[in-house]
């Protein structure tokens, strides 16, 4: 049967951990998902966890030691935020590069500076082009699942790349909510063994893995890992149809609520797709055609169900938690590019908000409704709008 | 200058990197260092004097590429494919039958 049990997203995180049976867990404590790897180390000093945790001196040492035990041919994990994803960096243009299928957890915050230890998305919207799967999870039940479906994704043979699953900072990390353990027989079940059949260690078959390559190489390889991401499409909604079928939940790249009739539909992504929801809710209660769309999956960017969301819609308000110094934040950007050659689209707003931790509030989603019912009306509108600022300190 | 004994190699290992890109563009086979002519990087070649070689073989075991190898009267034959220019050999032979020169086309 499986286990309820009361925990933060980083326990969750932890117990995801545990079930895929990661062989080595390389981590370094950071702020705020620090109590990912204690967790773990727990479960591997109390032999719930046959694996190898190695104590690290930072994030850099931390992921390279994931590359090289994942080089090696062993299933690895590791947790991580802010300025510790900042300092994998390097590193994770090498992991997938040799696709190396290492699922990091990262307790989604700010950058410095100044110093800010509280939620948005920079952290991780700042590796977007990495090469890494990205998920972004809406509560600590997902933080679990999520984990277990990126090992599963990450190890296909058509995707074999990296994956990150990003949980808000406090708002989740540090947050009780019941969670449902799955049995470790079904996980068992889902994930199999892993048995790499490109990275591996064996003296009769010796290789030579993160080559030099020349000119004449280098394009084909960043092509492969381009391509890698394209099949990923696929082999996530297979994988999120396979979950469903094995633990009766359900997840979609993007999870829409209340849309049908919808005239603005408001974006987001993680732990403010549960506020917004509750908004929606109050929104149609006043009459308003409103809905919600949640992206699970960042990347690769779900293209196809963004055309289909948008044809939903007249405004896409995109609400998001991080700042792109071109046009607005990374969602405006990806969705203005999706669309680019639609015969018709919506007109899109972009909000950011909630930066560094700054709660989002009704009030705050009330100026956004504001200036997204602008365009709805056909008035002038700002595409880019800061919500929440405290314009008095400027 | 005789011929290279990794010709065999070279060949082997062109024929593979012309197949198909691996996943993680993995190196399947070992030996593709032998077609990467690391030569061109060179500024001082080594130049050998045979008549003040006494065959002591230090510049062959000392050559860190190795680019030295020996002919059949066990005189040092230098691969400049692969020779950087290190000076290694030159700095170790202990008669002064090889010098650094700068090289010249």
């Amino acid at each position: 049967m499986p286990m309820r049990k009361v925990m933060k997203a980083n326990e969750a995180a932890a117990w995801a951990a545990k079930l895929a049976k990661p062989k080595v867990i390389a981590a370094f404590p950071i702020t705020p998902s620090t109590l990912v790897p204690e967790k773990i180390s727990e479960f591997v000093a109390d032999g719930e966890l046959d694996a190898e945790f190695i104590k690290v001196e930072s994030e850099h040492s931390a992921i390279s030691a994931c590359v090289g035990a994942s080089a090696a041919g062993v299933r690895t994990f590791t947790a991580t935020a802010s300025q510790g994803l900042a300092l994998m960096h390097e590193i994770l243009f090498i992991a997938a590069g040799m696709r190396l299928p290492i699922v990091i957890a990262v307790g989604n915050r700010a950058l410095s500076a100044p110093i800010n230890i509280w939620n948005d998305w920079q952290d991780t919207i700042s590796e977007r082009d990495t090469g890494w799967l990205q998920f972004y999870a809406e509560n600590n039940q997902e933080a679990l699942d999520l984990i277990l479906i990126a090992f599963k994704v990450a190890e296909d043979e058509r995707v074999l790349l990296p994956a990150m699953v990003g949980f808000d900072a406090f708002i989740l990390t540090h947050t009780v909510e019941p969670v449902e353990i799955p049995d470790q027989e079904l996980v068992d079940e889902f994930l199999g063994e892993y048995e790499p059949k490109h990275a591996y260690l064996d003296p009769t078959r010796p290789i030579t893995q993160g080559t030099l390559a020349f000119p004449a190489h280098y394009m084909e390889a960043r092509y492969t890992v381009w391509q890698a991401n394209e099949n990923a499409r696929k082999v996530i909604d297979e994988v999120f149809e396979e979950f469903e079928k094995r633990f009766g939940r359900k997840y979609q790249k993007i999870e829409e609520y209340r849309t049908d009739d919808a005239e603005i539909i408001f974006v987001t992504m993680g732990s403010l797709a549960g506020t917004l929801k509750e908004y929606i809710d109050h929104l149609r209660e006043k009459g308003i055609k409103a809905g919600a769309a949640k992206l699970t999956v960042y990347r690769p960017f779900p293209i196809e169900e963004v055309r289909e969301l948008a044809k939903k819609a007249k405004v896409l308000a995109l609400l998001e938690k991080n700042v792109t110094f071109s046009v607005g934040g990374a969602l405006f950007q990806d969705f203005s590019r999706a669309l680019i050659n639609e015969s018709e689209k919506p007109k899109i707003v972009d909000f950011i908000l909630g930066l560094g931790g700054r709660d989002v509030t009704f009030k705050d989603l009330d100026e956004a409704l504001a200036i997204a019912q602008k365009a709805l009306n056909g008035e002038e509108f700002n595409e880019v709008n800061w919500i929440g600022l405290r314009k008095e300190l400027l | 200058m005789a011929e290279s004994p990794f010709k065999a190699d070279i060949e082997r290992v062109q024929k593979e990197y012309s197949e198909k890109m691996t996943p993680g563009a993995i190196a399947t086979i070992p030996g593709s260092s032998v077609i990467n002519k690391t030569g061109s990087w060179r500024v001082f070649m080594p130049e050998f004097n045979r008549d003040k070689c006494v065959r002591c073989y230090l510049c062959y075991i000392y050559c860190p590429e190795p680019a030295i190898y020996l002919d059949e009267e066990n005189y040092p034959v230098f691969d400049f494919d692969y020779c950087k220019g290190c000076g290694i050999c030159a700095n170790e032979c202990p008669t002064d039958a090889i010098i650094m020169v700068r090289e010249t086309k």
